[in-house]
């Protein structure tokens, strides 16, 4: 293990990378200290894929520099992928292999020793309650399965730094529990890992959170303070149509911002004192509401308060 | 090094024990299109449908038409009296060939006069069409000495006439058995379609399945990847030139005078041109899809431009020069020597120079060009 909780285990600085005429990171600067949990928020597009395959040493950024565990990715590429482990939205699997058969070719390919991939094998399959699966056919697997096979494999080789890009995308609640257990006793050990999600309650679950958007980070912190750091308060406002709330409100004085939630609509608005006003405008205009409430914002709103990105 | 090629390895193999299919796959195809070529590819015409419209009668006309079906080489399906009906039966396809004597053949013959005979074929198939004028010629040859000979006139040569006699000896194939000339080339055909394929299909399944990436950020290098790739497509290359050599020589009785070593040594450089080959359009796909259109578009060309079945020597000049860059080209020359002649490096060696060059160059590009494709 390489020191205490405060040691900086991923860092990238001014990193870009161009498609074409695209920037699809934009200058990019990141620090992951040994042991977060550290989440990439943003829509499909806002350049998380490719920040990951750059910090997994995959992809070469055309500027920046990334330095994993005290290793320059760029210089020496080799050294950092013994102690990274990436495992891309959709984990290479051979399906014709058994569930022991790609944990074994995984820790061969890693020099996994004989004994320590045994007991290794043991114990993370136990943890994602794999055990009784060990002689099936990767292709045999459901969709959560297949992602925690993955994640096993990912994490034979013992990394420091994990990377995952969208891990639980298409995966059932139950698996994506399991799959968080994980996460929380590998962080309990000292592994640094950093994910990108479009789930907004996983959001919430990280230390730390990097708001994506076009290339760019946004904002970055707790999620706590990222939600006191919302310029405002919110209101969710109840209603049978919450398309005429919204398009009811949206232009109101001190409104800072409406999503649409389902039942409801979330107000943004420049203080608490909006309410009645708000009230009294719709009664004015005869939309029908139930009820207007401060709530607490989510990551979403949060997200699009300070991207001002996805007003839906 | 070698422990992360072995376990590439034992993976190709482990995945290639789990599929039922495989060795059908991989064996099956090559023996029926070994039996097929072996069987069906052959330039010689026999049974040519024939109609005759004999305006003469004579002995003589009737004497020459008889001639025709003894050979075997010509088949008679109808008599007709008419040229309407001649071109009829051609223009429906009963007959592909068509003999027309014409009056007084027999009167101009015994005057010593040229009697004409005429022959209409069906020239759509220009090759049948060849072989069958060609086979009229020898008979009608046969013809006239015959009836030289029943008239007596051979010994009363005019003066000064020179008999010029041809003696045919073909070497290496003295029979000139069209199977001697096809089995030695479908080898290597054979080879080249399979490895390609297979090492292309290979590296491009591993790229949709995601599988390719999670290997890059293992600490096995490209060139360890592809090596443990296409080891066993190598291996697979060099049973399949067994087994159609043995089977070619066993079954088809193809004389094989050459040296092994020399035909292993040709295949191994001929192998790994394939697999650069077959590298290289997987690093130009993104799909098995894509890989099998651009296989299907490289093959053809692959197997014309390769003097398998039409020589280079006669084809536009351009088109020769692109035969050099064609592996099979070079293959198909050892094969051939190796089999019926028994030449060895002395004498090919500038075919086993051209292979290495290629083998060479698209191995070299297509590691390069795979490292690109990662990005």
């Amino acid at each position: 293990m390489s020191g205490a909780g405060g040691q900086v285990a991923v860092a990238a600085r001014e990193v870009r990378r161009h498609f074409g005429a695209l920037a699809a990171v934009d200058g990019i600067s990141l620090s992951v200290k040994q042991g977060e949990i550290f989440g990439l928020v943003g829509p499909d597009g806002a350049g998380k894929t490719t920040l990951m395959r750059m910090l997994a040493g995959v992809l070469r950024p055309d500027e920046g520099e990334i330095v994993l565990d005290g290793v320059d990715v760029l210089a020496d590429p080799e050294a950092a992928k013994a102690r990274l482990s990436y495992m891309p939205q959709r984990f290479g699997l051979y399906e014709d292999l058994s569930v022991d058969e790609n944990i074994f070719f995984y820790a061969e390919l890693f020099g996994v020793e004989r004994k320590a991939r045994k007991t290794r094998a043991a114990e993370l399959l136990d943890a994602a309650g794999m055990t009784p699966f060990r002689r099936r056919l990767a292709g045999q697997l459901s969709g959560g399965m297949k992602q925690k096979l993955g994640l096993v494999c990912a994490l034979i080789h013992t990394p420091t730094v994990l990377l995952l890009d969208e891990p639980t995308t298409g995966v059932d609640p139950v698996s994506r529990r399991e799959f968080w257990g994980i996460l929380y006793s590998l962080r309990e050990s000292g592994v640094t890992i950093l994910l990108s999600t479009a789930y907004m309650d996983e959001a919430e679950r990280c230390s730390r959170l990097a708001l994506m958007h076009e290339g760019r980070v946004h904002d970055c912190d707790t999620p706590a303070r990222l939600k006191q750091a919302m310029p405002g308060v919110l209101f969710a406002v109840t209603a049978p149509d919450p398309r005429a709330v919204r398009a009811a409100l949206q232009d109101a004085p001190g409104v800072l911002g409406a999503l649409l939630m389902g039942d409801r609509v979330n107000l943004r608005a420049d203080s608490a004192a909006r309410a009645p006003e708000l009230a009294a405008r719709l009664h004015e205009r005869g939309v029908a509401y139930g009820d207007i409430a401060q709530v607490e914002p989510g990551i979403e709103d949060v997200f699009v308060a300070l991207t001002g990105a996805g007003a839906a | 090094m070698f422990e992360r090629i072995r376990v590439m390895l034992m993976k190709e193999f482990l995945e290639l024990k789990r599929d039922p299919w495989a060795i059908f796959r991989l064996v099956a195809p090559l023996v029926i299109q070994l039996f097929i070529y072996g069987y069906a590819a052959t330039f010689t015409v026999n049974h040519v449908s024939t109609v005759v419209l004999d305006l003469d009668r004579s002995q003589a006309s009737r004497d020459l038409i008889s001639h025709f079906p003894a050979t075997g080489r010509f088949e008679i399906v109808d008599n007709v009296t008419s040229q309407q009906s001649l071109n009829r039966d051609i223009d429906t396809g009963t007959a592909v060939a068509g003999i027309i004597i014409h009056a007084e053949f027999a009167k101009k013959l015994l005057n010593g006069q040229s009697a004409p005979l005429e022959v209409v074929v069906d020239g759509t198939n220009s090759n049948t069409a060849l072989i069958a004028l060609g086979y009229v010629s020898q008979i009608v040859t046969i013809f006239q000495a015959d009836y030289a000979n029943a008239l007596g006139v051979s010994s009363g040569a005019a003066p000064g006439a020179v008999s010029v006699s041809l003696q045919e000896r073909p070497w290496f194939n003295a029979g000139l058995e069209d199977r001697w000339f096809f089995i030695p080339g479908v080898i290597g055909t054979l080879a080249l379609m399979q490895v390609v394929s297979l090492t292309a299909f290979a590296v491009v399944r591993e790229r949709e399945m995601g599988t390719l990436e999670q290997i890059m950020v293992s600490p096995i290098s490209r060139v360890e990847f592809i090596l443990g790739k296409t080891v066993p497509f190598f291996i697979i290359g060099l049973a399949d030139v067994a087994l159609v050599t043995v089977l070619g020589a066993a079954w088809f009785h193809v004389p094989f005078v050459g040296s092994p070593f020399v035909l292993l040594f040709g295949s191994s450089l001929f192998l790994l041109a394939a697999i650069g080959l077959g590298l290289l359009l997987s690093t130009a796909s993104r799909t098995q899809q894509q890989a099998f259109a651009l296989n299907f578009f490289l093959v053809n060309p692959l197997f014309i431009l390769s003097g398998f079945a039409f020589p280079i020597s006669a084809m536009p000049a351009a088109l020769q020069w692109f035969t050099f860059i064609n592996p099979l080209r070079y293959f198909i020359v050892i094969l051939r020597a190796v089999f019926l002649k028994g030449v060895g490096f002395a004498v090919l060696w500038p075919d086993f120079l051209g292979l290495a060059l290629l083998a060479g160059v698209m191995l070299g590009v297509s590691v390069l060009r795979f490292q690109k494709s990662l990005d």
